[in-house]
């Protein structure tokens, strides 16, 4: 399934490329969930120019203040205790940026994903890079690269997983990979089977819109 | 918006317009709305009639569409950003509204009232009953927060506003607060509940009624009908206020502020004297706290606070108090609140959310416990600014 070419953004824009590719997945005037929102770059650009009811939630006091002060609704908590408050298919997109693999249990915080939204857009970090196999074969330590930059000791990421272990979790949880994106160390972005043994080599990071079992068709 | 008719003047009063004030013959400024019909009460007992005393800042503009009610906390009242009539000190927020300020007064305009049950102007226990010539005493009825909201909303309709922009208040304003947007959801565009709860803890019940046990020990409140006996239960008001201001306060702040410093001496006295800072400066909130403040008045807007439970008037689930609500909330926290922690706040936004409410929650970073939002604090006043000027751009209020 291609991208509707009328929701894409207009390259002027400046977006951060991988928020860019989550834009390009939500349709005008939706109603939008961004978890760990940050400083609001992506939700602000979905009020701005797409017309989305979107809300928030964001680990870091700070980011929620910037958040709150720049008019979006943003509340400060964590995808780990605060998902069950929401009530069921209350969004039509879940967006999980880059903070699936930091969660303390996240195939719960699937579940709730795919409960809360119709379709939930969850973006995190290869394990199974090549460039990872490569350093950890090599060099016999944590590897540490531009997509995953900490120390093994001061690192959020708890949690890290490859392309084909998402999807096996996936299966697990009878959740649908309705969408797939996979991008390289800069972002580019190929269309690959993310079932492929190639996917997990040369993705840096995956891309994925999903739904639950009963809301996909 | 559908036009809205003000209510018909109540017959001999003169209709007060906003827009061109004129005080009601008082000592005190500030307006004053005598209602003749009857306000039904949650205790079954109705008042009529009964008065309600506020100020107001700012213009109301021409439709109706930028006003703001402030609600006061426990021991507040209407004199929000100017000089108190009783005291002489700055309006309680005056850190907040003014020109070009937060609640900028070039741009809202402003309503703050008198609690109901108050001593500032509006019906309460120092006022005098009309029917017998008397002041209330105990015999004015107990009243709850639900009861404050209800006369408020018979104001903001005599001021001819259809919907509010924002209500906004902390800790019991914030009880307001929750209370309009749950029984008014219509009247309220945003609601901004500040370092309240949804219903107190036994922790907050047991500090009111410390407070109270110490007002009703005093001699000199014979059984609430001092006014009569032209005495007071000041020492007993004092002490109540030295207790409640305790839990306004911070342990690191009084550390900061206080420590085990001595006031004015070089050493301790082996008396009763007050040896340390600390204890000068409770002697000093309280004995400041009495000129203003009326005792009976104190038992009962206490007795409000613990009274209210939201959840409780929504078959025990605090979300239903908001379904299909409208209105956009932003509830805001103090890290050093112990009085109304963040949790309490976290609370009511689980139950906004749960709702699915647009509701956006802040917790600012602070030592200066629940006090803090009267307070100089930068990001909570920044938080303030940026959620309002999102929701004046979703109204389409002009800058």
């Amino acid at each position: 399934m291609s991208p509707d070419t009328a929701l894409l953004t207009p390259r002027k824009i400046a977006l951060r490329e991988d928020l860019r590719l989550v834009a390009d997945m939500i349709m005008p005037g939706s109603r939008v969930l961004d978890l760990g929102c940050g400083d609001g770059e992506l939700l602000s650009f979905l009020v701005h120019h797409k017309d989305v009811d979107g809300r928030g939630m964001e680990l870091s006091q700070g980011g929620v203040n910037a958040c709150v002060r720049n008019g979006l609704s943003v509340i400060q908590g964590d995808a780990d205790n605060d998902l069950r408050d929401y009530p069921t298919q209350a969004f039509d997109y879940v967006v999980l940026s880059q903070t699936l693999q930091a969660t303390r249990h996240p195939h719960e915080v699937l579940r709730h994903l795919v409960r809360i939204g119709r379709h939930a857009i969850v973006s995190f970090p290869n394990f199974g890079h090549w460039r990872m196999r490569l350093r950890l074969l090599t060099e016999g330590r944590m590897p540490r690269t531009p997509v995953l930059p900490h120390h093994w000791y001061d690192t959020p990421n708890i949690h890290l997983c490859t392309i084909l272990d998402f999807v096996d979790l996936c299966d697990e949880e009878a959740i649908t990979v309705e969408r797939n994106v996979t991008l390289d160390e800069q972002g580019r972005a190929y269309r690959l089977d993310p079932r492929g043994r190639l996917a997990n080599l040369l993705a840096a990071q995956g891309l994925f819109m999903l739904a639950g079992k009963e809301n996909s068709h | 918006m559908t036009a809205f008719a003000p209510p018909p003047t109540l017959a001999g009063q003169p209709r007060i317009d906003a827009t061109q004030a004129a005080a009601e013959a008082t000592d005190r400024p500030g307006f004053r709305l005598t209602v003749a019909e009857p306000l039904p009460l949650d205790s079954g007992a109705a008042l009529s009639p009964y008065a309600i005393a506020y100020q107001t800042y700012g213009k109301l503009n021409a439709d109706r569409s930028n006003a703001i009610l402030i609600c006061h906390a426990l021991t507040g009242d209407q004199y929000v950003a100017e000089p108190h009539p009783i005291t002489g000190k700055p309006g309680w927020w005056d850190i907040l509204v003014g020109p070009g300020k937060v609640l900028d007064t070039e741009r809202y305009f402003l309503i703050c009232a008198n609690v109901l049950g108050g001593c500032m102007g509006s019906s309460g226990p120092s006022e005098i009953d009309p029917a017998t010539g008397k002041p209330w005493d105990l015999t004015f009825p107990v009243i709850t927060i639900a009861d404050m909201v209800r006369a408020q909303k018979r104001l903001v309709d005599h001021l001819g506003i259809e919907q509010l922009f924002c209500v906004i208040g902390g800790s019991m304003g914030g009880m307001q607060v929750l209370q309009w947007a749950s029984a008014y959801p219509d009247r309220v565009f945003a609601a901004v509940p500040i370092a309240t709860a949804a219903r107190h803890s036994a922790q907050n019940i047991a500090f009111h009624e410390v407070g109270r046990q110490a007002i009703m020990a005093d001699a000199n409140w014979c059984n609430g009908n001092y006014i009569e006996r032209g005495v007071r239960p000041a020492r007993g008001l004092a002490v109540a206020r030295m207790a409640a201001h305790i839990t306004y306060l911070s342990e690191p702040a009084l550390h900061r502020k206080f420590g085990r410093n001595l006031q004015n001496r070089a050493a301790i006295s082996f008396g009763f004297d007050a040896d340390f800072q600390v204890e000068n400066y409770l002697r000093h909130q309280g004995i400041s706290f009495v000129e203003r403040f009326d005792a009976n008045s104190y038992l009962y807007i206490t007795r409000a606070c613990d009274y209210f439970d939201l959840a409780a008037e929504h078959g025990g689930v605090l979300a239903n108090a908001f379904r299909a609500t409208k209105t956009r909330f932003c509830s805001i926290s103090f890290t050093s609140d112990w009085l109304y922690p963040t949790a309490e706040n976290r609370q009511i936004v689980h139950a906004l959310n749960a709702a699915a409410a647009n509701v956006s929650f802040v917790e600012v970073e602070t030592d200066k416990g629940h006090d803090a939002f009267l307070l100089d604090e930068p990001e909570f006043h920044a938080t303030l600014r940026g959620f309002l000027a999102g929701c004046a751009e979703h109204r389409g209020l002009s800058r």
